[in-house]
């Protein structure tokens, strides 16, 4: 499993993809935060970090897919997917070594906003009049939603060889676990079943774990649904033997 | 036995592509696995290496079955798969680096990476991208590639497939040279090939196998099937004459030209007779049936 790790995080190196996607979501959530209007922590008038942690998982919608658009399919359009699966790994460490590339990666472009959590530290009318926990809890939700994103991309890019429908897939699936649930909640057509539906999503998990309460409820939810898209994965790339 | 197929089918879909295939290759042989192209060799090597299942039947490699010890099995084994497919954005040595770490090659890969380069003369090209690569030196990469691990069975589909008839002659000799010791299934389509590094040959047509012997035994089988001997004599003489001789099957007259279908060869025996009979001979001619007429003939 780590050679393909390995391999997978040298592919993200020397094909400009890991520079080119920190860059951009550095770039995209950076003018969120401090230069477009209604959105800027000056106008808002308020030092937190919520157009960061609002702003982040619909940059990751588009840049997580990205990111594992090419993990199989391009393997399976070159070929060279048989000679990975005919050397001695199992398909679940090809799997688990290029889910973890990807989380690894997502991990990066994330580390570099703690300049963006420090500065607005600094900005507070009291210095440091910062809810700190809530801000840890919502960084650990959008690394755990990240990490959902990825496995839910991978799983896309394993039903396919083709790119950009993997790419489509993966970001309409990714934004239908992140908001549709609770979208559809909003209707409060089925009751007290409307709750059921929202904890379907990931958003009201996510919302849950930035008050700062890491509940594990919310963390298991995180858990299962990224093994879920991982067995998803397994399943449709043992397809081949079919 | 270092690979057992038996009764081994495939079918896709409605098409079979194999219909229960047997053979088996003995350790140290270099077995050439010829058919026209989709005749199920390719079939036969994916179920071989594990990345397909059959449809029915078995298959084993070394002694491990591939559908119950697949990955014992691919222990065993390098594969270069038809058109030799490879990460065209890496580089050579980091190539060969990850596929030695892939095999569990751990502290000794770089030194096996490393002998490999040096072995199928990749030395001036190790640091270049494998997408720059010419396909002669690509071919190399991936035979490198397969080689890594000092596998005991060696599956090669299609090898040659592609290069140039330089480029063919050094990869034969690759082949031959570091295929010394292993056991070797080849795919070709090309009988030179087979008769110029294989001791045994199995040809498959449409999923089935027609011929299965060794190159020595399918060219006695070719002596037994006949020899044809023309030859060109200055005057007429009757066909029954010519028949009469002993090993002659059959004659064709074609003007002045005879062609003589024989079980042997017989050419001394014909320029005695001759001379005996007065005969002025003009040209005598011997054509052996290559394999390439048994491909054609069996294949049809």
């Amino acid at each position: 499993m780590y050679s393909i790790f390995k391999k997978e995080i040298r592919s993200f190196l020397s094909s400009l993809i890991a520079y080119v996607v920190i860059i951009v979501f550095l770039i995209a959530i950076g003018l969120f935060m401090w230069v477009l209007p209604e959105y800027n922590v000056f106008e808002m008038g308020y030092a937190n970090l919520d157009t960061l942690f609002s702003m982040a998982p619909i940059v990751f919608v588009f840049l997580i897919s990205a990111i594992t658009m090419r993990s199989f399919s391009e393997e399976r359009k070159s070929g060279t997917i048989e000679i990975l699966t005919t050397k001695p790994i199992s398909d679940f460490q090809i799997i688990l070594g290029k889910y973890f590339a990807g989380v690894v990666l997502v991990l990066f472009s994330l580390l570099p906003t703690l300049i963006y959590f420090y500065t607005v530290y600094q900005l507070g009318a009291v210095k440091g009049n910062l809810d700190v926990g809530a801000t840890w809890g919502s960084y650990l939700g959008l690394f755990l939603l990240a990490s959902c994103f990825v496995s839910i991309g991978i799983f896309a890019s394993a039903i396919t060889d083709n790119q950009i429908v993997s790419f489509i897939v993966s970001m309409f699936l990714c934004y239908s676990f992140y908001s549709i649930f609770s979208l559809l909640a909003n209707f409060s057509l089925l009751g007290t079943l409307d709750n059921v539906i929202a904890n379907i999503g990931i958003q009201a998990h996510y919302n849950s774990i930035s008050r700062g309460v890491i509940d594990s409820r919310d963390v298991l939810y995180f858990l299962s649904l990224i093994t879920a898209f991982i067995w998803a994965t397994k399943t449709a790339f043992s397809a081949r033997k079919w | 036995m270092s690979i057992v197929v038996e009764k081994l089918s495939k079918i896709y879909g409605e098409q079979k592509a194999l219909n229960e295939i047997s053979f088996e290759v003995n350790p140290g042989d270099v077995l050439g696995f010829l058919g026209p192209n989709g005749a199920g060799k390719s079939t036969t090597m994916k179920i071989l290496t594990c990345y397909i299942p059959q449809s029915s039947g078995n298959a084993s490699v070394c002694g491990f079955d591939v559908s119950s010890h697949s990955i014992d099995v691919r222990r065993q084994i390098g594969y270069l798969p038809e058109l030799n497919p490879l990460y065209t954005d890496m580089f050579v040595k980091e190539y060969l680096l990850f596929s030695a770490e892939v095999q569990g090659l751990g502290k000794q890969a770089n030194a096996r990476v490393e002998e490999m380069i040096d072995k199928v003369g990749l030395t001036i090209e190790r640091k270049k991208k494998i997408g720059q690569l010419s396909k002669g030196y690509k071919q190399r990469v991936g035979l490198a590639q397969a080689m890594l691990h000092n596998p005991k069975v060696l599956i090669l589909d299609e090898p040659t497939s592609g290069l140039d008839p330089n480029q063919v002659g050094d990869m034969r000799n690759l082949i031959k040279e570091i295929g010394r010791d292993k056991t070797i299934l080849l795919s070709t389509h090309i009988m030179q090939e087979v008769e110029a590094m294989c001791n045994r040959v199995v040809i498959i047509n449409k999923g089935e196998i027609v011929a299965n012997n060794t190159l020595a035994g399918i060219n006695r089988q070719l002596s037994h099937s006949g020899i044809i001997i023309t030859i060109e004599l200055k005057n007429e003489v009757k066909e029954s004459m010519l028949k009469q001789i002993h090993d002659v099957q059959t004659v064709k007259q074609k003007g002045k030209k005879y062609q003589l279908h024989c079980s042997s060869d017989i050419r001394e025996h014909l320029s005695q007779i001759a001379s005996t009979n007065g005969w002025v001979l003009l040209a005598m001619n011997l054509e052996e049936e290559s394999l390439e007429d048994v491909f054609q003939k069996l294949t049809k």
